[in-house]
C-alpha cells in the first residue's frame, strides 16, 4: 500500500510517464490499446470541455460590454467593466474586508494549531488519542448545520457583526483540519533535531521556535493559504455573522450586487467574480509550487484522511517521543525507497516528509 | 502528573477556541429545539420551553419530509453517483491520455473546484439560466431547452454540484489507481479479462477502502452545501429544491423562527454525525 506521505496527491498522473510504463501485453492487446488510447484522450477532451464552458462565461463576460447570461466572444474587449466597478465601496472596502477576515483567521489558525500540535506530535498524552479523535468529528460536522445555532450563540454573546467575533468563529472552524495538517507535517521534523537543543538547555517551546518551525516553513504556508482560502470564499459565515455592509466581505458584497444589478449589468457581475476568484487561483498555484503537487490542496485536505487510509499506517498520535531514528527506518524510508527514490533526498528531512517538503516536480 | 498539564498548556487555546464555536453551537442546538426563539419579538429575548413541539411540527410540516427527501436525492446523485463515478472514470482516463490533455482536463476540473463557491455559483446559474450558455448551445442544434432553473430545479443544482465537486473525487481516485500494482490488471488481462471486468474485479477491490472513504466525505461535504443551492435556485421554485441547510435558514432568518430553524439544524447534526461517526469507527484501526 501507500506509504505514510500525507497526501494522496497524484503525483504519477502529474510527472511521471505513466502512459508509457506499462508495455502492452501480448500482441492482441497492441492495436486495441492504441484505440482505447485515443478513445479516452476524446472523452476527456470533451468532459473538459463541459466543466470550462460555465468558467469561460465568467471570463468572456467580464470583458464584454454587451454580456449576456450565454457563453459569447465579446464583439469589442473592453474593460469598462471592470472600470465600473472598481469603487472603494463597491470593490475594495469588501476586498480589504476579505482580507482582514481570511488573514485574521488564517494567522490565528496557524498559531493556535502550531501550538496544539506540538504536544500531539511530541509527547505520549493519555487523552491525546481521545482529542484527535474529538477532533477528527469536529472536521466531519457540517458548518452549514450549525449556523443557525451560532447565529443564536453570536446574539446571546453579543458578538453579531462583530469582525473580530467572525474572525475567530471561522478560525475555530478551520481549526479542526488545521491541527492534523499541522501535526502530519510537524510529525515528519525528526526529533533528534530537538533532543539536541534541549540538551543544551532550551525549554520546549524555544525549541519549538527556534528547531521546529524553521523546519516546518512549508508545512505552515500551505496550512496558512489553506485556511486563508477557505475564508476568502467562505459566503454563508459572513452573510450570517456580518450585517452592516461596510464590514462585509467580497463574497456578501457581490452577492448583495447580484442582487440589486445582477440581472442588467451582467458583465460587472462577471468582472467583479473574476476579480474576487483571482487571489484565490493565485494562492493555489502557490500552494502547487511550496508543495511540488498539482493536487496539492486537495492531498493537504485529504491527506490525513484518505492519505491515512491509503497507508494503512498509523498515524502515531501520542507516539512521538520515539526516537526519529526508528521513525525513519522504521516508517519512512522503505515507503520512500520503494516508491519514489527519485524523490528522496539527502537533508535533514526523512525523505517522505510530507508532499509538502518535495521539490517541486518539474 | 503537573509535568503532564504542563505539556498540555499549549493545547488550552485551541480548546478554548472549538469549546466557545464548536461545541457551543452544537450544545446550544440541541436545547434550542425545545425552544420557541423566534428572531424578534418577546420570544427572542425570553424564549420558553416548548418541549417537543418544533420536533412534532417538523414531522407534521409538509415542507420537512420533502426537504428531507430532496437532500437525499441531493446527496445520491451529485455525491454518492455523479462525483464518485465521475471522478473514478475521469483518474482512470487520465491515466491512458497524453500529456497535454491530461493537464487540461485536470487543471480545468480542479479549476471548477477551486473557485470561491460564489462564483461558482453565478457560473453555474449562468449556464442554466433560460437564456444561458446551455440553452444557447441547445438551441444551436435546434432544441429549445427548457428553464432548468425553474422546471428541473433539483437536475441543474445536481448537475452543477457535479461541476463542482468531482475534482475532489478526481484526485483521491488518482491517488487510489496510482497504488494499484500494475501486475495485477496484467495478470488478469492475461487470463483474458476484458477492461471491464478488470475494473470490477481487479481494481475496484484493491481501492475499495479509498471508495469507502471518498463516499463518507463526499457524503458529508454534499450535505451541507448551501451557497450553491441558494444561488442557483434559492431553494425554489417555492420549496423545490430547498434542502435541509436552505430549509434550516429560510425558517430561521426568512421566516423568524429560530427555535424551528433550530430543530432542523439539529437533525442535520445527527446526520452528519452518524455519517461522522460510521467513518471514524472505520478509520479506528489506523488511528489507534
Amino acid at each position: 500500500m501507500a506509504g505514510p506521505t500525507t497526501a494522496p496527491a497524484p503525483e504519477k498522473t502529474g510527472s511521471q510517464p505513466t502512459a508509457g510504463r506499462r508495455p502492452a501485453v501480448g500482441p492482441m492487446a497492441a492495436p486495441g490499446a492504441s484505440v482505447t488510447r485515443v478513445a479516452a484522450n476524446l472523452v476527456l477532451l470533451l468532459i473538459a470541455v463541459c466543466f470550462v464552458l460555465p468558467m469561460a462565461w465568467v471570463v468572456f463576460a467580464s470583458f464584454d460590454a454587451n454580456a449576456t447570461l450565454s457563453f459569447g466572444l465579446p464583439d469589442a474587449a473592453t474593460t469598462a467593466n471592470f472600470a465600473a466597478i472598481m469603487t472603494p465601496e463597491l470593490t475594495w472596502l469588501p476586498l480589504w474586508n476579505a482580507f482582514v477576515l481570511s488573514a485574521g483567521s488564517g494567522a490565528i489558525t496557524v498559531v493556535v494549531s502550531v501550538l496544539a500540535a506540538y504536544p500531539l506530535s511530541r509527547y505520549r498524552m493519555r487523552f491525546g488519542k481521545y482529542f484527535l479523535y474529538t477532533v477528527l468529528f469536529g472536521t466531519c460536522l457540517p458548518i452549514t448545520a450549525i449556523m443557525v445555532p451560532v447565529y443564536a450563540l453570536f446574539v446571546q454573546l453579543n458578538l453579531l457583526d462583530s469582525l473580530p467575533g467572525t474572525i475567530f468563529f471561522m478560525a475555530a472552524t478551520s481549526l479542526p483540519m488545521a491541527i492534523w495538517m499541522t501535526k502530519n507535517f510537524m510529525d515528519s521534523v525528526p526529533i533528534s533535531l530537538e533532543e539536541a537543543a534541549w540538551t543544551e538547555g532550551a525549554s520546549a517551546m524555544q525549541a519549538l521556535r527556534r528547531v521546529v518551525l524553521p523546519l516546518m516553513r512549508p508545512g505552515i504556508a500551505v496550512v496558512f493559504i489553506f485556511v486563508f482560502v477557505q475564508a476568502w470564499g467562505n459566503f454563508f459565515v459572513p452573510f450570517v455573522l456580518l450585517l452592516s455592509p461596510e464590514k462585509q466581505p467580497a463574497a456578501v458584497s457581490i452577492f448583495a450586487f447580484f442582487g440589486q444589478y445582477g440581472s442588467v449589468a451582467y458583465g460587472q457581475l462577471a468582472a467583479y467574480s473574476l476579480l474576487y476568484a483571482a487571489p484565490v487561483l493565485g494562492l493555489y498555484v502557490l500552494v502547487t509550487r511550496i508543495s511540488g503537487s498539482a493536487f496539492a490542496l486537495a492531498g493537504a485536505v485529504k491527506g490525513w484522511r484518505g492519505g491515512r487510509q491509503l497507508s494503512g499506517t498509523p498515524p502515531c498520535g501520542g507516539r512521538r517521543a520515539e526516537p526519529a531514528a526508528r521513525r525513519a527506518s522504521g516508517r519512512r524510508a522503505p515507503a520512500c525507497a520503494a516508491r519514489r527514490p527519485r524523490r528522496c533526498r539527502p537533508g535533514p528531512r526523512p525523505c517522505g516528509s510530507g508532499p509538502r517538503a518535495r521539490r517541486p516536480a518539474r | 502528573m503537573s509535568r503532564g498539564v504542563a505539556r498540555a498548556v499549549p493545547l488550552a487555546p485551541a480548546v478554548v477556541l472549538l469549546a466557545l464555536f464548536m461545541l457551543g453551537p452544537v450544545v446550544w442546538s440541541f436545547y434550542g429545539s425545545f425552544t420557541n426563539t423566534a428572531l424578534t419579538g418577546p420570544t427572542a429575548a425570553n424564549p420558553e420551553w416548548i418541549g417537543f413541539d418544533n420536533y412534532i411540527g417538523l414531522i407534521g410540516d409538509p415542507d420537512f419530509p420533502k426537504s428531507l427527501w430532496l437532500t437525499v436525492v441531493f446527496v445520491f446523485a451529485s455525491a454518492v453517483v455523479g462525483q464518485n463515478v465521475l471522478g473514478i472514470a475521469l483518474a482512470g482516463l487520465l491515466r491512458s491520455a497524453v500529456r497535454p490533455v491530461r493537464s487540461i482536463a485536470s487543471t480545468v476540473v480542479v479549476a471548477a473546484w477551486v473557485l470561491p463557491e460564489i462564483v461558482a455559483a453565478f457560473a453555474a446559474y449562468a449556464f442554466f439560466h433560460s437564456e444561458g450558455t446551455l440553452n444557447a448551445m441547445l438551441g444551436g442544434v435546434g432544441i429549445t431547452g427548457p428553464d432548468w432553473l425553474y422546471s428541473t430545479p433539483m437536475l441543474a443544482v445536481v448537475l452543477a454540484n457535479v461541476w463542482r465537486g468531482t475534482a475532489f473525487s478526481m484526485m483521491v481516485y488518482s491517488a487510489a489507481l496510482a497504488e494499484v500494482p500494475p501486475e495485477l490488471t496484467e495478470a488478469a488481462q492475461l487470463d483474458g479479462a476484458n477492461g471491464l471486468q478488470r475494473l470490477a474485479w481487479v481494481t475496484l477491490p484493491v481501492i475499495r477502502r479509498s471508495i469507502s472513504t471518498n463516499l463518507m466525505l463526499t457524503t458529508l461535504q454534499t450535505l451541507s452545501v448551501f451557497t450553491l443551492i441558494y444561488v442557483m435556485t434559492g431553494g425554489g421554485p417555492g420549496t423545490d429544491s430547498s434542502t435541509l441547510p436552505i430549509l434550516a435558514y429560510q425558517e430561521a432568518f426568512k421566516f423568524a423562527q429560530v427555535g424551528y430553524g433550530t430543530a432542523i439544524a439539529t437533525v442535520m447534526i445527527v446526520v452528519g454525525g452518524i455519517f461522522s461517526v460510521i467513518y471514524i469507527r472505520a478509520l479506528r484501526p489506523e488511528v489507534d
